[in-house]
Formats: C-alpha cells, sequence, structure tokens
C-alpha cells in the first residue's frame, strides 16, 4: 500500500480529510455570505444579479464551484463512512445507562444529525436557485442610469419569455434577486431556512474548532482565540444567513 | 455509627465472551458509606457464595487508583460519578440511600468480555508494544541532569505518563476510541529527548495497530479527558494528531 493511501485510510487520516474539507467550506460559508449580502442592496437587485452572474460565468470561479461540489461530497461520504465505523466500534451490546450529558457537548456528539440537517438543506437550496440560474428559465431583467446616475430597473423592458439571445444585451441579467424575493414570501421555505441555519449554528460550535484539534492545532496562546472565533462564527454566519429569507418575508 | 444502607444492583452478568449476557438484579444491606465500591462488591459476593451462587467477577488490583485494572461502568460513566477516580477509590457514600446502580463493563468492540464486568484489554497491550517504548542500551547509570530537558517539557512528560491504561477513554467514548491513551503514550515519550529517536515510527506503528484493533475514530467530543481518572487532557491528541501527520507526510517511512 502506498503510503498515502494508508495515512488517508487510518482513523487519523480519514478525520484530516474531514477537517480539511471541513475548513474548506467554512471558507466557501464567508465568500458565500458576503456575496448574498448584496440581496440588501436597495438597487432593485442590479448589484446581487450582477454578482450572480460574475459567479455562474467567470471560468475560474466555475472551476472552483467544481471544487466545492467535490469538497461537499467528500466531507459527506468520508463522514458518514466515518460514523458507520465508528458505531461498530462499541461492539455487539451497548450500554444501557449513558450520561453523556456529563462529559460532553451535545452539539460534539450529534454532528451526523446537524449535518444531515444541513445537507438535506443544500439539497433544496439548490433545487430553489442554483438549478434554475444554471439549467432553468428565469425572470429577466434590464437596468439602467437614471438622470442621478443610480442604476435602476428599466421600464420599458418587458419579455415574455426566456431568451438567451436577450441575455446577450447590456445590463440585461437573469432576474435571480426577483426569484429570492418571490421565494421567501412562502412561509414555509421561510421557517425551513430559519431551522437549517439553527442546524448549521450547531454544526459549527463543534465543526469549527473541532477542525483545529483534528489538525494538531492546540495551543496555549491560540486555542482560546481559535475557540471564541469559532463560536462568534457559529452565530453570527448562520443568524446573517437566516436574516435573508426573514427580511424578504417581511418586506414582501 | 451511622447506620448501613441498602441499595439496588442491577449487574452485567455474562458466562463467557460468547454467550449472551443479561442484567440481573441484587439487593444488598447494611454497607457503610465508608465502604469503598470494590468491598461492596465483596460483600455481595460473600453473600453470593454462601448462597452457593456464582460470585460477580470483577478486575481489580492495587485498590490504591494506580494499577488501572478496575474497570466498572458505574451509573452510565466509566469508574463512576465522581472526578478523577478510579472505581476503587469510589465510596459508598457517593451514593443515596436505597439507590439502583446500573453497573456494566467496558463496552467496546476491541475490549470483549470475558466474564461478567471483566474485558480483555490486551488490545492497549499490541498497542504499547507496537512502538510505546524506548530502544537503547542499559549501561551504568548516567549522571543526573546528564541530558538536559526543560521543566515544561519534563511537567508535560510526566502529565501523559499518569495514565494507567485502565481504558476508561475508550468507555466513555461513543465511538470506543483510544485516542486518549495512544496519544498519552506518545506524548510522554515523544516530549523526551529518550524518546525523540524513534518519535516517528512510534507514531505510525502505534496509531496502525490502534486501527488494526478496531478502535473508533476520533470525533473530539472529550468525552475521554472528562472521564479519565488520572486527568489526562486533548492537547495530547492534538499532538498525536501533529505526530502522526509529521510522520506520515514527512517522514521516510
Amino acid at each position: 500500500m502506498s503510503w498515502v493511501k494508508k495515512t488517508l485510510s487510518s482513523t487519523i487520516g480519514r478525520k484530516l480529510l474531514v477537517s480539511l474539507t471541513g475548513i474548506f467550506l467554512i471558507i466557501f460559508l464567508v465568500v458565500h455570505l458576503i456575496g448574498n449580502l448584496q440581496l440588501f442592496k436597495d438597487d432593485g437587485g442590479y448589484a446581487f444579479n450582477a454578482y450572480a452572474k460574475f459567479m455562474t460565468t467567470n471560468t475560474l470561479i466555475v472551476l472552483a464551484s467544481y471544487v466545492l461540489y467535490l469538497t461537499i461530497i467528500a466531507h459527506v461520504v468520508i463522514s458518514a463512512a466515518l460514523t458507520l465505523f465508528n458505531r461498530k466500534a462499541r461492539g455487539g451490546e451497548n450500554y444501557m445507562v449513558t450520561k453523556s450529558s456529563s462529559n460532553s457537548p451535545w452539539t460534539s456528539r450529534n454532528m451526523g444529525v446537524l449535518g444531515t440537517i444541513v445537507l438535506i438543506f443544500i439539497v433544496i437550496h439548490l433545487s430553489n436557485f442554483w438549478y434554475h440560474m444554471k439549467f432553468g428559465e428565469t425572470p429577466m431583467v434590464k437596468y439602467e442610469k437614471t438622470m442621478s446616475g443610480d442604476i435602476a430597473i428599466a421600464q420599458n423592458f418587458a419579455v415574455e419569455s426566456f431568451s438567451k439571445d436577450l441575455l446577450k444585451q447590456d445590463m440585461v441579467y437573469k432576474d435571480l434577486y426577483k426569484m429570492v424575493a418571490e421565494a421567501f414570501k412562502q412561509e414555509w421555505l421561510v421557517i425551513l431556512y430559519i431551522l437549517a441555519m439553527a442546524g448549521l449554528a450547531f454544526h459549527l460550535a463543534h465543526g469549527f474548532q473541532s477542525a483545529f484539534q483534528t489538525l494538531g492545532i492546540n495551543h496555549k496562546k491560540y486555542t482560546p482565540f481559535i475557540e471564541k472565533l469559532g463560536l462568534a462564527f457559529s452565530v453570527i454566519v448562520p443568524a446573517l444567513f437566516a436574516s435573508m429569507p426573514i427580511i424578504f418575508y417581511f418586506k414582501g | 455509627m451511622e447506620k448501613g444502607r441498602t441499595y439496588t444492583l442491577k449487574i452485567w452478568r455474562q458466562n463467557n465472551s460468547s454467550s449472551k449476557g443479561a442484567f440481573k438484579t441484587y439487593t444488598i444491606e447494611n454497607i457503610s458509606p465508608g465502604s469503598s465500591f470494590l468491598e461492596m462488591l465483596d460483600i455481595l459476593n460473600n453473600e453470593l457464595e454462601a448462597k452457593g451462587e456464582d460470585p460477580v467477577h470483577f478486575d481489580h488490583d492495587c485498590r490504591e487508583g494506580i494499577c488501572g485494572m478496575c474497570s466498572l461502568f458505574v451509573n452510565g460513566r466509566p469508574h463512576g460519578p465522581e472526578e478523577e477516580i478510579t472505581a476503587c477509590q469510589l465510596h459508598m457514600r457517593s451514593f443515596k440511600d436505597g439507590e439502583t446502580i446500573v453497573i456494566e463493563p467496558w463496552r467496546a468492540k476491541a475490549f470483549p468480555v470475558i466474564k461478567d464486568l471483566v474485558v480483555d484489554r490486551s488490545a492497549f497491550d499490541r498497542i504499547i508494544q507496537a512502538g510505546g517504548f524506548i530502544s537503547v542500551n542499559t549501561g551504568p547509570l548516567p549522571d543526573a541532569n546528564e541530558i538536559p530537558i526543560p521543566k515544561q517539557n519534563a511537567d508535560l512528560a510526566m502529565d501523559a505518563a499518569a495514565c494507567i491504561g485502565c481504558g476508561a477513554c475508550v468507555a466513555a467514548c461513543k465511538n470506543a476510541s483510544a485516542m486518549l491513551f495512544v496519544s498519552a503514550k506518545v506524548s510522554q515519550l515523544a516530549l523526551l529527548p529518550q524518546g525523540n529517536a524513534e518519535r516517528k515510527r512510534r507514531a505510525l506503528a502505534m496509531v496502525d495497530q490502534m486501527d488494526q484493533e478496531g478502535f473508533g475514530a476520533c470525533s473530539n467530543t472529550g468525552a475521554c479527558a472528562a472521564e479519565c481518572p488520572k486527568g489526562i487532557d486533548l492537547t495530547n491528541i492534538a499532538r498525536l494528531n501533529r505526530e502522526y501527520l509529521t510522520a506520515s507526510f514527512a517522514g521516510a517511512e
């Protein structure tokens, strides 16, 4: 067996892969959040739609997105396999009584459940927006410069149906912003997004600092900071994501 | 003197590794709050033997909290409800009069039950045999302080060396992972100059053996360190991750 295969198939090696893919996904969350914050710009969705166009057409970003898909799949598959492996390590009988709440945080013991919530959310989320943006038909919008120099929706642009040719025109965009606004008028979807972000928050609460421990980074000087940063991250990032459906619901 | 207490004991009884076990309930009376947990089991066994029944088998040796033999999972926690002690250092004053106490063996695929509460922990021995040693010629006694060791490292190595190999970490872990045990042994030697020469080989060999024995992977819940009777902490596991990954990616083997 080659040393690479041997290392990556050991328990520590497999945890290394979970940790590295997890850290990549944490970085992705930051990028995704900054992009999505464009939704809050009061410009008829211009900034957000332009950002969405850039993200789906720029070659480097498209390549990075394939890495992202692979990373998500790897994180899920390796973690799921490890969970099954770990369950078998207990052996045939399990304890009649366990007081695990006295020795470990709830989040750390339920990463599988929390991760599954996030995974189900990702599938729903992709079918809501990503699929339509990439393959489906979307509403379209044209922007123009107003007298004051701001950018606003052009009123004389009315399309009956989706057309790829029209997209080649200047200032014409797929109106993902409108899709977002429409989607978040649905109460159930807003609730589902909030619950999923709660799941993500608890997943990150353990996952963030655990990723560093797995890499062997546990240091008197840095670990207290990593733990605080992880906790802040796990609260702030999901809360900002959850604020989007909430704000659109009450605006809509 | 305080009058003796009465307890209901639910104890795992299993004839041998291949037979199926089950819980059996016993009532024990007139137990002094000052008696140790193992003495309480001794009293129970005396009563069982007097009645001609098979006594409850459990591991014990020094009864001073340093040998690592006792291995009882008491009311859902390894070594019972108190912090940083082994089951032999646990006393009946930690349990209310009339309380029901559930006693189970360590549960792990790598620790098969031999009989009742006795489990086979030779998996730990095989991990030690794989690399938990230093290969040196034992010459004459060296001079004191001949090899300089920073105080900080000596302290950390000593803390890691406090591990008695009882297996409470494996018992407490939801994954039955042996990472705390292996990390304590690897740390103890890697922190000292005598252990430095073989540190890469050691980390690889001990982790390899740990995986072969069927222990689970570490998911950083911290249950092991919280239940460790010797207070071995999680920085050791981070050190093992470092040692193993460095040895794998930067070592020649």
